[in-house]
């Protein structure tokens, strides 16, 4: 087993006060938990951090954790001395406490912890732990259902009660009606339970990719509808992609850049209800190079036009 | 292990919870979960807690918030303000990927 120094961890000296323990954890605390932090190993620091505290907040581990001595550094292997375990309160006999080279200090504290319970409350059920875990999903998958294998690891008791994570696979199927920012929540299929308590639950957590042609908002989509000139002028009937298939949406004239086009139920289906909408965004495209023909043509506009884009301009600085 | 649709269901106001669903969710007691109506961050159907309904959307602002104030050892006050700004924040983060949806070109 290695060596932890949960006095360096919390940053504080070996005769700290509790109330010094205390204050110290709430400081790391804050700083790392992982609903908080960005520090990407923000978890991993907190976990620690917790991990020191409840040790050694209880003035009877804290005793224990001591009695293990000082003479460890961080990370070095180590055994606790012959009988340690039977000093403390109702702590389990021989045999069902065993020093496994696998188990980590907080398992021998959450074992000494789960000894001194005692019989009466050890029968009681207790829930399993909620998991939540991030799932990434293309459009398409979000717009049809699908099915994802979800790699978790969760922790679970061995046959000698000690604490491990198991990794396993989880099928899930994902029904349509997913969007960006949802969550779905997965019944019994979390942590398991102990002395019949429930199992906990898995929450996942959808995300959508970026998509190279919709962009999503809610349950509706957005796209750009590149038109020419003359078409958002005269009015046109163009091919535009759903998620369902191509069809023809009916651009009126006068189209203005950045109008919305609508097509009604065209976008994301919901869990209830009817389906998210699609936005055509019009944006006018002008041509590149003109050739000869075109460049009389727009000639011929300008003069015949009275058409003036700056009106309002003129208007704002009289 | 396979998962039937039956055991998925959206977090979203079309699910519907009770007072000791909402509770047992977001793994705290029924009286925090009264606590915080009476802070005005839940706002069940329903005058009578036994008649509470619950949409199941302020599951997660609440689990986290729970979370948070567990680890940190706040109180239920504590946990109110957490759960308001953590909605605040789902809010202007939706309208962000709004804006972004309908400006185009991010």
């Amino acid at each position: 087993m290695k060596y932890k120094d949960y006095y360096a961890i919390l940053g504080v000296k070996r005769d700290a006060s509790a109330d010094d323990i205390r204050k110290s954890y709430r400081k790391l605390a804050q700083k790392y938990h992982p609903d908080v932090s960005k520090d990407p190993q923000g978890e991993e620091k907190f976990k620690e951090v917790a991990e020191a505290y409840q040790t050694l907040k209880d003035p009877e581990k804290r005793k224990a954790y001591d009695e293990l001595g000082t003479a460890h550094a961080s990370g070095q292997e180590f055994r606790p001395p012959p009988g340690w375990e039977q000093r403390f309160g109702d702590a389990p006999g021989e045999g069902q406490f065993s020093f496994d080279d696998n188990i980590d200090l907080s398992d021998l504290f959450e074992s000494l912890s789960r000894g001194r319970r005692g019989s009466a409350r050890q029968s009681r059920p207790v829930r399993g732990e909620d998991f939540e875990v991030a799932v990434r999903l293309t459009l398409e998958q979000a717009f049809h259902g699908t099915q994802v294998d979800l790699q978790v690891a969760l922790p679970e008791y061995d046959d000698k009660g000690v604490l491990r994570a198991v990794p396993k696979t989880i099928k899930a199927r994902i029904p349509k009606g997913a969007t960006d920012g949802q969550r779905l929540r997965l019944r019994g299929q979390g942590g398991k339970g102990f002395n019949g308590g429930a199992a906990g639950d898995l929450y996942l957590d959808i995300s959508l990719a970026p998509h190279p042609i919709f962009r999503v908002s809610g349950h509706d989509l957005y796209l750009d509808l590149a038109l020419a000139p003359w078409e958002a002028a005269l009015g046109a009937s163009v091919e535009i992609p759903t998620l369902a298939g191509a069809v023809n949406l009916k651009v009126p004239p006068g189209t203005a850049a950045g109008a919305k086009l609508r097509l009604g139920g065209r976008g994301l289906p919901r869990p209830e209800g009817t389906p998210g909408d699609l936005y055509a965004v019009a944006q006018i495209v002008n041509p590149t190079v003109l050739n000869e023909r075109e460049r009389e043509l727009y000639r011929e506009l300008a003069q015949a036009s009275r058409f003036d884009p700056r009106g309002q301009l003129a208007k704002g600085s009289a | 292990m396979t998962t039937g649709t039956e055991a998925a269901f959206w977090m979203d106001t079309h699910t519907r919870l009770t007072l000791v669903e909402v509770a047992e969710t977001c793994g705290i007691s029924e009286s925090v979960v009264q606590e915080l109506v009476e802070y005005g961050v839940l706002t069940p159907a329903g005058a009578e807690p036994r008649e509470w309904v619950f949409g199941a959307e302020c599951v997660m602002s609440v689990r986290k918030a729970a979370r948070l104030c567990n680890d940190l050892e706040l109180e239920t006050s504590a946990m109110a303000l957490v759960v308001s700004f953590l909605d605040r924040i789902q809010e202007l983060e939706a309208q962000v990927r709004r804006l972004r949806s309908q400006a185009g070109g991010v």
